[in-house]
This record gives structure tokens, sequence and C-alpha cells, in this order.
């Protein structure tokens, strides 16, 4: 039986158990209807060009784990971004775990979108935003089928969280392989500010395969600032999809570092629907063994005098695979748009590829709309600077691929996390640097 | 003089028809529309061809309908219906001439309008003009010269006939058969053609050239063009296009197969300007051209391009660096004015070590066109130290054009350096009113801007074309600022 013929059998048993006044029943059926129609993205299409799902489908996942998983807190600390204090949303095995999360609803509400659904208060939020921005695709109608657990984060007007909000999402490898939904649903009012971390991490050695849906909605004057740590075994896979509605005058930036994951792809949307936004996508991807990162953009500029900036750095060794497909699309009425589009990539492998698609798709005329694509190797003048100045060839290279990847560690906010990603990337790298940068 | 404001720019711009619109009357004999295994043979019957060329036309007519019109460009138009083409035709009057005052005085006619007239070209630097109206060459002038240095340039029928081992040694070796659907057509139909063979290390002393038109109403052209340079040779080949009005969609699927053997180099411009389609879009050339090239070691293949015309243009020069140290060169300005829609762009693939290429591609858009750069740059496994640069730059006039770029770069060796930029905007008002601050009225000085804008691609063109060029892009958008 194949993944998505399974699927669709166990969607009837996933309604039956539901509880079914639910007001997503109908989004939910039309979702399936439309996955089975389209089936698992293939290479022939253009989107997916580059990325095979292929080894990844064949797979026996099981959908809906039946343990009861527990897992320590003295085993996932290191995890957790824990020198400073956040609001953690968490899950095991795609079901909350409320000994591991803190979570609020005093100023603010962070909690679960099983709790958003079922609660007559939360009621207007869902009509209004879930599944609005999230686009039909199949995936991500996939999992707007099975759309049942994830964050639901509402931050009111004029509010700034005191602190920032993880989400991270547990895999146990209980089972022999596991296919998780979650659906993350956040609502940033008007002129309120929020940090978000967000992170995918299976503890054990067993095939995972995480299908992730994020609809953010940042109404006027939001800010968010939303991270993601891409560091799992390389047994996991990530498909995730992020879709980024932005009102006017709203400020959001997405920072992407995926450094594990046998398979990662990354759908980043942004729709620009007011005046003055600004969106920032910016990334950095190292990757080793047969690792494969995917990252597919799109920066859709609506309304005029709007601004992006994206700028993704990979370096790439051994047998990995980095693919980057941005599209920056403006529409006619979108005049006085300022589109920044930089991509840059480091092959140290004989055996590693890279495959570029930077788009420019653009209907109006008075825009500023740049791009920029290299791919090369650690310039070998400044190596032999360093090495001339007694610096170890593995400390000479290390240097040099921080400083190729620090213009996009420099705009990270929290200082916590960013050490803790300087020594990602040192680990990743192997050398510890006698400095933090 | 009164102002001269935007919208009599806008006005002036709309209303003006395609300059190079008419239509000669020559007797053609043409064959009934459609196409079958039988239209085939009779083509190749019509031009004696030997079997093997019958049998290799036949081939590609089954591959072809095996195949389905491709998708995936970025323009929409109506399909041609190629049950409806008339396959060959050619003027009924067939005389060889040996001077051009025997050429019937109605085609100098025609040539005189198009402004390239055989006398003024003889005059010119030397070119030597392989004439192709209606898919049958008719006069070819140099021959002598050329014939000296040992450099075949002829007809393709003719040099099926007279140099068979050149032709089957190298036809569809760089672009097969059933390379893609429109290759496969033109395999099957085409009707004739340039073919160039410059021996071992011969400079070939004078730029060739060829112009194609299409004249026979409801007559697509197929022309199929073949360019080897032997080892340590050097060729420059111009290819010049202009086609009379009609109303109807006429479809010009060519192919184009350059060889460049060790340290040779061809050097292959074209300027087109086939009928685009009049302001409501109606009518217009539809372009699907297939040209490649493919270099052996140390060769160098520079293709450059200045496309104006064409309702529909579908065409990606490409170069096969398959040799160690080869180069390839691209430099294009695709211009696209009221319904006009290109698709272009190249592919440079690197196989050998050292390899290197450039790619500078200019779009300008303007009334409600659109238009794309496709391209790809593949760095194979084992393709060391390969360089790749690449520019694309697009320049928008009014809000209801689109200007595109979908570049596609694969790299899998380490030692790879690619660098890909472009950028998109629009004349900018400060340069205009520079400009006029300075007494330069508005028109002029965005003729003038647009030049600058394409002046690194109109570089690259030979003088005689260069001038040719400039006088179209001063035609497709003088004033088109929105």
């Amino acid at each position: 039986m194949s993944l998505k013929d399974k699927l669709l059998s166990s969607f009837i048993a996933f309604e039956d158990y539901l509880e079914d006044d639910s007001p997503i029943h109908d989004v939910r059926n039309e979702a399936i209807k439309h996955f089975e129609e389209k089936g698992f993205p293939t290479k022939k299409e253009e989107a997916w060009k580059y990325t095979s799902l292929r080894t990844l489908l064949k797979e026996d996942y099981s959908l809906t784990p039946y343990k009861e998983s527990v897992v320590e807190f003295k085993d996932v600390k290191k995890y957790f971004l824990h020198e400073v204090d956040t609001y953690k949303v968490v899950f095991v095995d795609g079901v909350y775990s409320s000994f591991l999360s803190q979570t609020t609803h005093d100023k603010l509400d962070v909690c679960l979108l099983s709790a958003a659904f079922s609660k007559d208060k939360y009621k207007s939020v869902i009509e209004t935003y879930f599944n609005k921005v999230a686009k039909s695709e199949s995936l991500t109608s996939l999992n707007t089928a099975f759309a049942k657990e994830g964050a639901y984060i509402f931050v009111p007007n004029h509010v700034e969280s005191d602190k920032p909000i993880e989400i991270i999402n547990f895999s146990t490898g209980n089972e022999a392989a596991a296919m998780l939904q979650p659906r993350n649903l956040i609502v940033v009012g008007e002129n309120a500010h929020v940090q978000i971390i967000e992170r995918h991490q299976s503890l054990s050695g067993n095939a995972v395969l995480t299908n992730a849906v994020t609809e953010i909605f940042a109404e006027k004057r939001a800010h968010l600032d939303y991270y993601k740590i891409q560091n799992d075994q390389h047994t996991a896979s990530l498909l995730d999809h992020t879709y980024i509605h932005q009102e006017r005058d709203s400020i959001c930036k997405v920072h992407t570092f995926s450094f594990g994951g046998k398979l990662t792809r990354n759908n980043l949307n942004f729709y620009q629907n007011g005046e003055h936004c600004d969106s920032v996508l910016k990334g950095i991807t190292i990757l080793e063994d047969n690792q494969h990162v995917d990252h597919n953009t799109l920066v859709h500029h609506i309304s005029p005098n709007c601004e992006s900036h994206q700028d993704y750095k990979g370096i790439f060794d051994d047998k990995s695979t980095g693919v980057f497909n941005g599209k920056v699309l403006v529409e006619k009425e979108a005049q006085k748009i300022d589109a920044f589009q930089q991509n840059n990539n480091i092959l140290i492998s004989d055996k590693a590829t890279i495959n570029a698609k930077p788009q420019l798709e653009i209907f109006a005329d008075d825009v500023k709309c740049s791009h920029g694509c290299t791919i090369g190797q650690l310039d070998e003048d400044a190596m032999f600077y360093l090495r001339s100045r007694g610096i170890g060839k593995k400390e000479a290279r290390a240097l040099l691929m921080y400083a190729f990847a620090n213009n996009v560690l420099e705009s990270v906010k929290i200082p916590e996390l960013k050490k803790r990603i300087n020594k990602l990337i040192a680990n990743k790298i192997g050398v510890s640097l006698g400095f933090d940068l | 003089m009164g102002k001269f404001t935007e919208d009599d720019l806008k006005k002036e711009l709309e209303t003006k028809e395609y300059e190079y619109g008419f239509y000669t009357d020559i007797e053609s004999d043409t064959f009934p529309v459609g196409l079958d295994e039988d239209i085939v043979r009779a083509i190749s019957k019509k031009k004696e061809e030997p079997e093997w060329m019958t049998e290799w036309r036949l081939e590609a007519f089954r591959a072809w309908q095996q195949m389905e019109e491709p998708e995936w460009a970025n323009v929409t138009y109506e399909k041609p219906n190629f049950q409806n083409i008339s396959y060959y035709s050619a003027p009924n009057k067939k005389p060889k001439y040996n001077s051009i005052d025997e050429v019937d005085p109605e085609l100098l006619e025609t040539f005189n309008k198009l402004g390239i007239s055989l006398e003024e070209q003889k005059k010119l630097a030397g070119v030597a003009v392989d004439i192709v109206m209606d898919s049958v060459s008719v006069a070819t002038t140099f021959k002598d010269t050329l014939a000296e240095k040992g450099i075949i340039f002829c007809s393709i029928s003719e040099a099926i006939q007279e140099h068979p081992e050149l032709v089957k040694k190298y036809i569809g070796t760089v672009v097969p058969q059933r390379d893609n659907f429109y290759a496969a057509l033109n395999s099957a139909v085409f009707s004739d053609g340039s073919f160039c063979y410059i021996p071992k290390g011969v400079r070939c002393p004078m730029e060739l050239s060829t112009y194609f038109r299409i004249n026979q109403a409801g007559t697509g052209q197929f022309e199929r063009t073949l360019v080897i340079a032997d080892e340590g040779s050097y060729v420059s080949y111009l290819e010049g296009c202009t086609a009379p009005s009609r109303d109807e969609n006429q479809l010009h699927a060519a192919v184009v197969e350059l060889i460049a053997l060790d340290d040779a180099e061809i050097k292959y411009s074209t300027v087109q300007n086939w009928f685009p389609g009049d302001k409501e879009g109606r009518g217009g050339v539809f372009n699907f051209v297939t040209k490649r090239g493919i270099c052996e070691r140390n060769a160098k293949i520079s293709w450059t391009q200045v496309e104006t015309g064409s309702a529909v243009t579908w065409k990606y020069p490409s170069c096969v660096l398959k040799g160690d140290n080869s180069i390839g060169e691209f430099y294009s300005i695709a211009v696209t004015n009221n319904f006009q829609q290109a698709d272009t762009g190249t592919k440079m693939i690197h196989l050998g070590k050292n390899t290197r290429s450039t790619i500078i591609s200019k779009g300008i858009s303007a009334g409600k066109s659109q238009n794309s750069y496709r391209g790809l740059v593949k760095i194979s496994p084992r393709a060391d130290n390969a360089r790749n640069f690449s520019q694309c730059d697009s320049l928008l006039m009014g809000n209801k054009c689109g200007a595109h770029t979908f570049p596609y770069i694969e790299a899998n060796n380490k030692t790879a350096q690619i660098e890909h930029e472009a950028t998109t905007s629009k004349i900018g008002e400060d340069q205009i009113f520079y400009c006029n601050q300075r007494g330069i009225d508005t028109e002029k000085a965005i003729a003038l801007i647009v030049n600058g804008f394409s002046k690194e691609v109109l570089n690259k063109l030979p003088m005689e074309f260069a001038v040719e060029a400039q006088k179209l892009l001063e035609i497709s958008l003088e004033g088109s600022v929105g």
C-alpha cells in the first residue's frame, strides 16, 4: 500500500475519531480531496525539479502514535534555549507535553491549536485566520486534512511578548518510522511584537517524516522575528511550509538555519498586502554526507512601496546537495518596490551539488529588483594570509566560513540564540574557536 | 516644435506600423497543406536528395509524431495547426545568377525596401550573401573568393548533393532529430538553409551572411543551418531576418548547428526582425528556434543576437563546452513591444576542464509585452575550474509589460566559479531630466539611454550589423517610456 493510499484510508478513521461539530470539518474534507487529486509532488513539477521525495515515501510510516511516550527534561534540556526564560509549546510524537511546556493566557495566548479548535472563545479567530493564507498545494492540503495539533499563538494589538516563544516538536522513535503533521497558527496583532524559535528534533535514529505547516498573520505595524533551527538527526526529514500574510507597515523576518536532517524542504512564502511592508528572509545552510536541503522562497509583492531582502548562504561538503529556488513576484500595482535577493554558495567537496534558480517575475516598471547568485570556493589568498600568520588549516577554513556566514548571523536578535548557533556551526565544521563571534 | 509629451510618444509608438511590411508577388510552387510521410518524401524528392537523407527525414518525422508540443515556456499563444501549413514553397523562377544584374528586379526591389540592397552590401566590407527567399537560395555572391580558400558556403540542399560526406557526418550531431518538438519537425521538413565549412587553419576573410525571409502566405519556414569550423579555423557568420506583414500567424522553426573543432572559433550573429504582429497583437510570426553549438578543445563559440521581432519567440542559443579550455559566449538584446512575447536565453553546458562562459542578456519590454530570460549553466562533475559569469538586465517601460528572469544554475564540481546577477529597473526620471536639461528631447534621451543600456551587446556585433541593429532598436522603442 502506498503512503498516499494509507493516508487516504486513515483519514476516514481520523474523521470518525474526532467529535465532529468542529468548524473545520469542511476544510478538512476539501483538503483531503485536493490531496487525493494531486498526490505527492514529483520531479516533473517545476517547483520540485531538484528534490525527489521518492525514497522518503517508500518508508512504512506509522501515522498516529499508539504508545504514550515519556521524555525526561534532563535528556532534552540541550534542545531548549535554557539560558533565557521562554514560553514553550512542546510536542512529543505530535502529542502535547504539558510537563515540558510553559504556556500562557495572560497578555497573549500561547497554547495549543487543538484547544483553540474546541473552545468557543477562539472560534472567531479560527474562522478568520485558519487556512486563510495557506495555499492549496498538495502537501499543505495533506497537512490541513490531518490538522489537529500544533502551536497556537495570538498576540493581541499593542502587546509586546515579554519573552521569546519556543515551539519544539520531539519525536521519540518508538515507532520504526513515524510521520508527523504539526500545524501552527500565529497571529501577531497591530503594533504587537513577538520572537519565535521553532525546532524539530528526533531523539533516536529511526526515520521520521515531518510535514509541517505554519500560518502567520502580521497585522498593521506588527513585528515578527522567526527562527527555524534545523539540526535534526540524519534520519529525519522535514517538509516545512510557512505562509506569511503581511498587512501595512509590518516587518517579518525569518531566519532558517539548516544544519541537520536527511532531506529538508523549506517552502517559505510571503504575501505583502499593505504598503511599506518589509520582508526579510535569511538562511545559513551547512551540509555534509548525503544531506539535501531545498530552499523554496516566494515573496509576492502585491502592494506598492514595500521592501524585501533575501540572503541565503550555503556551504556544502561530501555528497550533499543544496537547492535554492527563490522567486520574487511583483504585481503591476506594486510600484516602488525594492527587492533584493542574494544566494552565495561554497562547494567544498567534489561530490557536492548546488542547483540554484533565483527568479524574478516583474510586472511593474518603477521598481528596483536585483538578484545575485554565486558558486565558488574559499578564497585561496585569504587562506594563505591566515596560514602565513600561523593559523592552522582547519581553523583558517573555519574562520573563513564564519566570515562567509556572518552577514546572516548578525541580524539574529536574541544573543543567547546567536551564541547557540555559533556553537552549532563550530560543531558542524569540527573546530572550537577561542572567541565568540 | 511643440512639446513632445510622453503621451504623444506613446501614441506615435502605438500607431507605428511594421516598417518593413510588404509582400512581393513572385509566383511560387507550393505544396498542398498538411503533413504526412508522403509530404516528407515529396520534399525530399523535390530536392533530389539521396536515399539516406530521405530516411533521416522520415526518422525525424516518426519521432515528431510521438512528441508533444512543449508548454513550459512563459508564453501563451494559439497553437499552430500543423496540418494547416504548407511545408514547401519555392520561388518558381529558379535561375542561377553570376551577377546581381541578372536577378529578378522585383526581388531586388524587395531588398532595397529592406535597406539591405545587394549593391550596397557588395560595396560594404565585402559581405558574401546567400539569400534564402522562401526556402530556396536564389543568389550566392563572392563564391569564387571563398572557393579559393577552400571554404564551402552554399545552401544545404546543394551541400547534400555535393558534399554528402560532410553533411552526413555532422548533421544532427549537435541537435539530434528527437531533441525537441520543433527540432524534430524541422528535421523532417526543412526545405533549405545554409551550409558552411571552413577547412583546417583557414581564417574566413569576410563575414558570411544570409538573409532569411518568409514570403509566401501560409508557408512555414524551416531552415537548417550547419556551420563546421575545422581545426584552427575562424568564421564570423551573420544571419538577419525580416518578414512581410501578414495577418495569419506564421511559423518559423529553424535549427542551427555549429561545430567548432579543436582551436576553431565561430562567431554567430543574428538580427531578428520577423513581423511582430500589429498593435492589437494580431498576426505575427512564431519563432521557435533551436540553436546549439559544440566546442571541442580550445574552441570558442560566440552567439550574439538582437531580437526585436516575432509575436512569440522561443529561442535558446546554447554552447556545449565539450573540449578542455573551450569558451562559450552569449550576448543578447531582446526587445518586446505591444503584445510580443519572448522567452529566450541560453544554455552553457560545461563538460571539459577549464571551460569558460559569459552570458550578457539585456531585455527591454514595453507596451503589453512579456519578456523572459531563461538560462541554464551546468557544470558537470569532471569540468574542473569551470568559470561562468552571467548578467541579465531588464528595462521596463510602462506597467502593462512584464520582465522575468529564470536562471537555472547546476554546479556539480567544487572548483566551479559561477556568478549570476540580474537587475530590473526602469528608465530613471532623473536620467531623462538630465538629458532634457541639456537640450535633448525626451525621445532622443530614451534612445540614448536604451543605446547605453544595450551597448555591451551592440559592441559585439560586426560593424555592418551594428548599424542595422541600432536602427531596429530605435524603431521598436523610441518614446515608449510610460
